[in-house]
């Protein structure tokens, strides 16, 4: 049924969309970081 | 227990004091309360028997946009003569001036709630078919749940950005059950419908006020001494 | 620790390819509903996950206010241990009124979740950390919800036609989310001084909001009888497994979603007290 592979693609979109916002400020901040190290 | 009980008398007298003397607040208010009215008449048809069903629901949406307006003035003039600070440094118990606050609020809410109410049964020809007395304990555990909450809010929103905007925010999710069960009695007792009781409701609406006043009572200091 | 992420990564996705085999194609098709009802096995699983998640919130919230101050931190042991003595006693004692299908175990066990979870909260985190703890169950706690919110719809309307009920334990979820919206949002916009303090007294307000719009909610249904999304009664034990299974690699999933959000957390704070720490020592070199 279609409404099934909806719900489960949903379901993954989601948490993915959400695990990639995670992941990008996480290596921003990384790279800020480095930039602070540098400076010490 | 008479020192705070003081303090609180003496800050309720003078914020009624001072709403009283500048009526910018009153005006404003009372004007907004006289639109919302308007404009939900224009909005939903007001042909008798829909509107008994409808009403309950128009009427406290109604109140609670009048409240917002009045609780995000409260705390503003606080905060513009740094009255809050003061407050915070003197020994006084922080609950006095949250119950000052919030006694004050109830005040010129039920104020609004008065005026506002002729308007509704004219607009839409409600007559109320149940028991009408019960509109009574409604109405006050209502408006109290309205600003008790709101008034703690209102507390918390003060060194937000966009401070008007989070009062409304933070207030509406966690006013649901309140709002169900005031529109939910007033709509039955309007109704009137033997089968139905607003008992229940009214029962939800004490314990939600029980629960959140001492809520706030006991995590009002800890707001207020934030930071 | 940074070494066991990956191998847990990929355990956890392994978990959930299995879990995910079971509910489309072992889990025997339901009579009535046909395949639409295998979103069950996601909706239900998200929906226990982000209860899960906003009720430690709540612990760590709790202890966020009440570890200031060590008499109230030594009052609020009492009281949980307190509680989870007569939660443990209570359906016992009270077993005529129990309302149908709540077994007293089931109680008792949440008792002793409670009580456990709080002080391993208490052992495994420090103050501060109790607060990043707070945010970031908070935060996967949304996303699981908004797994629920919109799975929820999907499976209504191919059953009984229409998107959206006000059906007992869907608005409830909505109110939920709501309440924790708002909180992210108080979070974002407050100062970062108080931004704590005044975050954990939301989430215990909206804790303490949570039974009553349950109630008000579940009496407003009986005035308005709407159809029930999720199924009540009792359910097929194979359909039981299959369920069980996918909550356990979600349970997994979320671990792991909330250890790589907990991270990010202290690096973030980690950086912005160096930064100040910075601008203290060198004041000529910050203001350039």
């Amino acid at each position: 049924m279609n409404f099934l592979y909806a719900a489960y693609a949903a379901t993954w979109t989601i948490h993915i969309v959400y695990l990639i916002t995670v992941v990008r400020r996480y290596s921003r901040l990384k790279k800020e970081v480095d930039e602070l190290n540098k400076k010490i | 227990m008479s020192a705070p009980t003081g303090i609180t008398w003496a800050t309720l007298t003078k914020d009624v004091q001072l709403e009283w003397r500048s009526k910018d607040a009153i005006n404003s208010m009372l004007f907004f309360a006289l639109l919302v009215v308007v404009v939900f008449s224009f909005s939903f048809d007001p042909e008798a028997e829909e509107s008994r069903q409808i009403a309950g629901g128009l009427v406290w949406v109604a109140f609670l946009f009048a409240a917002v307006v009045a609780l995000n003035q409260t705390w503003a003039r606080e905060l513009r003569n740094q009255v809050l600070d003061a407050y915070r440094v003197s020994p006084a118990p922080a609950n006095s001036l949250f119950v000052a606050k919030a006694l004050g609020n109830f005040i010129f809410v039920s104020v609004l709630e008065t005026l506002m109410t002729p308007l509704f049964i004219v607009f839409y020809k409600l007559r109320v078919l149940g028991p009408a007395w019960q509109l009574i304990p409604v109405a006050i555990l209502g408006t109290w749940a309205i600003v008790v909450n709101g008034t703690f809010f209102a507390a918390m929103s003060l060194r937000t950005r966009s401070r008007e905007i989070m009062l409304p925010l933070l207030l509406f999710p966690i006013t649901i059950p309140a709002l169900l069960s005031m529109v939910e009695a007033t709509t039955t007792i309007l109704v009137g419908d033997p089968s139905t009781s607003a008992k229940f409701w009214i029962v939800l609406l004490a314990t939600y006020d029980v629960v959140f006043t001492t809520g706030c009572l006991a995590l009002f200091g800890t707001v207020l001494h934030a930071e | 620790m940074k070494k066991a992420f990956p191998i847990l990564g990929l355990l956890t996705a392994a978990l959930l390819s299995y879990a995910l085999y079971q509910a489309l194609v072992v889990a025997p098709t339901e009579q009535t509903m046909g395949d639409v009802q295998r979103i069950f096995y996601y909706h239900v699983p998200s929906a226990w996950t982000a209860f899960l998640l906003f009720f430690i919130n709540f612990l760590a919230s709790i202890q966020y206010l009440v570890r200031r101050d060590p008499k109230t931190d030594t009052i609020a042991n009492w009281v949980v241990i307190a509680l989870g003595v007569l939660v443990c006693i209570a359906p016992y004692a009270f077993r005529t009124l129990l309302p149908a299908g709540v077994y007293p175990s089931s109680i008792v066990t949440t008792g002793i979740a409670f009580v456990g979870l709080y002080f391993l909260i208490k052992r495994l985190f420090s103050e501060q950390q109790t607060d990043m703890l707070a945010l970031t169950t908070a935060e996967v706690g949304v996303v699981f919800c908004t797994v629920v919110l919109v799975t929820g719809p999907l499976w209504a309307r191919p059953v009984w036609g229409i998107w959206w009920t006000w059906d007992v334990r869907l608005t409830s979820t909505l109110v939920l989310w709501l309440i924790y919206v708002s909180y992210l949002v108080l979070r974002r916009f407050s100062s970062s001084g108080q931004t704590p303090v005044l975050a954990a007294a939301l989430a215990v307000f909206g804790a303490l909001d949570v039974p009553l719009v349950y109630f008000s909610i579940w009496f407003f249904r009986t005035q308005h009888p709407q159809p029930v999304v999720g199924g009540g009664g009792s359910i097929d034990p194979r359909m039981l497994r299959v369920l069980l299974i996918n909550w356990v690699a979600f349970l997994c999933f979320a671990f792991l979603v909330c250890w790589s959000r907990y991270r990010l957390e202290r690096t973030k704070r980690e950086v912005e007290e160096t930064q100040a720490l910075e601008a203290l020592l060198e004041p000529r070199s910050a203001l350039r």
